[in-house]
């Protein structure tokens, strides 16, 4: 299991506050996202994981390591924190060639990786800058660069969105999804759930300190039995459609598209409902232009289970 | 039981010293450039130097008494104002700063994310505020003596390159012995204390009210120490009278080792609690 970041019976109290309680992950290669509003403990949880606060109970490995001992788990992670503060003075390429330096790499060897990170977030130009001159956007993205600058196989980034222009946020989520497509453990979180949903391989949702929900987001959906799945289909004969979908005992609500040629339907047996829709289509009742679930996004399912809008924390 | 020894050897030479030194040297130069070349550090070069600037202006003003007289003048500068105030003051300043500063500034978790030992960083910032507090408080001394002595012409000369080397190298070692001792201190104390300040006030009492304590709890102090170090002994009269009281000589090298040693201890402390250490800057 050394390729897994595993959380076994993980808990945190700052005093009588609590951080997270019985938390336990398994985590495989991927980008697995963790959602929450404030305060729910998804901070908390990643800097369990980096060794930046000890569990009160519970046991972390990240690939075979403790946090514990930072001189080896620090050579595979790297971890992009909310913090938005710099050591004083420094420029942008000397806060992540210092950092490299602390690796035991050399000075021509820092220098390159410093180059090749600044150019990967977009950075070069401003690289003898002063951070304190950057503006929000430009020290997020030095601290994500900071964050991958020594090709971690890890990758834990805590609202790695923020402050991130439109262009400058759909830059980063490539990056993302070409890091999680190596192979990489990218740990994620954010409230920019649309844009999480699209690229996560798993979710954590989290509220309270508690794990909620966790897994493939589509299989989470599944999991939420009590609320009705919600089908979006394209068709040129809504309404017909949706008088065969009330025959269905487990057909819930069917709405027409005010542009006449869709039809949004809720219904708890979804296999039931596709083989309906094959049926008409093989009928040739209707004619199908698309099928998509309406509701499996991160958002929704938060929603579902927590009640309320999924937020950061 | 023959083999321990060779076996313990093999295991030392065994760790990673090159990258260890490597990284010690990194959060040293790190520190320095911190210490030395930002505006924070103004204050210090004040406490520091401010004697300096005052002996200076009374030398260009043609002030000139006697040597013997000046003698006893320097002895009390260096014993109330660096020794109980300037260096113990600075000291804090610059120790503390170091993790429970960078705390407040929010950026020490930058070397916690680092593939560092922690026990490594704290001697790397120790290093760095050592040599910083004693770079300024030595040549601040340094200084001093110069100008002091340097005001009574031939007679003067004579006298620093004479007797008073003597006394300069007791001046300068009881410098560098009192910035590694405060200094370990005050960098432990802020790795204990969120507000290292108020222990350290304490402390400031505790080292005031030494001369009157009895014997055994003199030697848990660290002026006890450098006090038997000094090269003049200081004739103070009322309240100054009880901070210059020795009760129990100290031959030199007992001096030494024992700031040495409390040094040592109190870092293998803190070495100790960094492991410990948590980044909660939210409460901080």
């Amino acid at each position: 299991m050394n390729d897994r970041i595993i959380f076994e019976d993980i808990s945190k109290f700052y005093g009588d506050v609590l951080g997270v309680n019985h938390v336990t992950l398994s985590l495989p290669p991927g980008i697995t996202s963790l959602v929450g509003p404030n305060g729910s403990g998804k901070t908390t949880l990643m800097n369990l994981m980096t060794g930046l606060i000890q569990p009160t109970r519970g046991h972390i490995n990240v690939l075979g390591m403790t946090p514990a001992d930072p001189a080896a788990l620090f050579r595979v992670v790297g971890y992009c924190t909310q913090f938005d503060s710099f050591p004083r003075g420094v420029t942008g390429f000397e806060f992540i060639y210092e950092g490299l330096l602390l690796h035991g790499l050399g000075h021509t060897q820092a220098g390159q990786l410093t180059s090749e990170a600044l150019h990967r977030v977009g950075l070069l130009e401003a690289a003898h800058r002063q951070v304190a001159g950057y503006s929000k956007g430009m020290r997020q993205k030095i601290r994500l660069a900071q964050a991958l600058a020594h090709h971690p196989t890890v990758l834990v980034l805590d609202e790695p969105l923020n402050g991130l222009d439109p262009m400058a946020r759909a830059e980063a989520m490539a990056l993302f999804e070409t890091l999680g497509r190596q192979g990489l453990h990218l740990v994620i979180s954010s409230h920019i759930l649309e844009e999480v949903d699209r690229i996560s391989d798993r979710v954590v949702l989290m509220t309270n300190g508690y794990v909620v929900a966790e897994g493939n987001i589509h299989a989470v959906r599944q999991e939420v039995r009590e609320q009705p799945m919600q089908i979006l289909v394209r068709c040129s004969q809504p309404s017909l459609l949706a008088s065969r979908v009330f025959a269905l005992n487990h057909a819930v609500e069917a709405k027409l598209h005010a542009d006449g040629k869709g039809l949004l339907v809720r219904t708890r047996n979804l296999d039931q409902f596709y083989e309906l829709l094959n049926r008409s289509a093989a009928e040739g009742l209707v004619e199908i232009e698309a099928v998509a679930p309406a509701d499996d996004d991160v958002n929704s399912i938060y929603q579902y289970l927590i009640g309320s809008e999924g937020g950061q924390s | 039981m023959t083999h321990k020894p060779a076996a313990l050897m093999r295991s030392l030479l065994e760790r990673p010293w090159r990258l260890w030194t490597a990284q010690f040297l990194t959060i040293a130069r790190i520190e320095l450039r911190k210490n030395f070349f930002t505006a924070r550090g103004f204050w210090v070069y004040l406490l520091a130097f401010a004697p300096v600037a005052v002996i200076g202006l009374h030398a260009l003003l043609g002030h000139r008494g006697r040597i013997g007289e000046d003698t006893q003048i320097l002895a009390g500068i260096f014993q109330f104002y660096y020794l109980r105030l300037a260096i113990f003051f600075g000291c804090m300043g610059i120790f503390t700063r170091l993790f429970r500063g960078e705390m407040i500034e929010r950026s020490l978790h930058y070397y916690l994310l680092a593939p560092l030992r922690r026990p490594l960083l704290v001697l790397g910032k120790f290093v760095a505020g050592a040599i910083t507090a004693t770079a300024f408080f030595g040549l601040a001394v340094f200084a001093s003596f110069l100008l002091m002595y340097g005001n009574f012409g031939p007679a003067g000369i004579e006298f620093i390159f004479g007797a008073g080397s003597r006394h300069l190298t007791a001046y300068l070692g009881i410098t560098v012995l009192a910035c590694l001792a405060y200094g370990a201190v005050f960098l432990a104390l802020s790795l204990i204390f969120k507000n290292p300040i108020v222990p350290g006030m304490v402390l400031m009492g505790w080292e005031a009210i030494n001369p009157v304590l009895p014997a055994m709890l003199q030697k848990l102090s660290i002026i006890f120490y450098l006090r038997h170090l000094a090269p003049v002994r200081v004739a103070a009269d009322g309240i100054f009278a009880l901070l210059t009281v020795v009760t129990e000589p100290v031959p030199a090298w007992q001096a030494v080792a024992g700031v040495l040693l409390l040094t040592a201890l109190v870092l293998t402390y803190a070495c100790f609690r960094v492991r410990r250490l948590e980044i909660s800057y939210t409460t901080d």
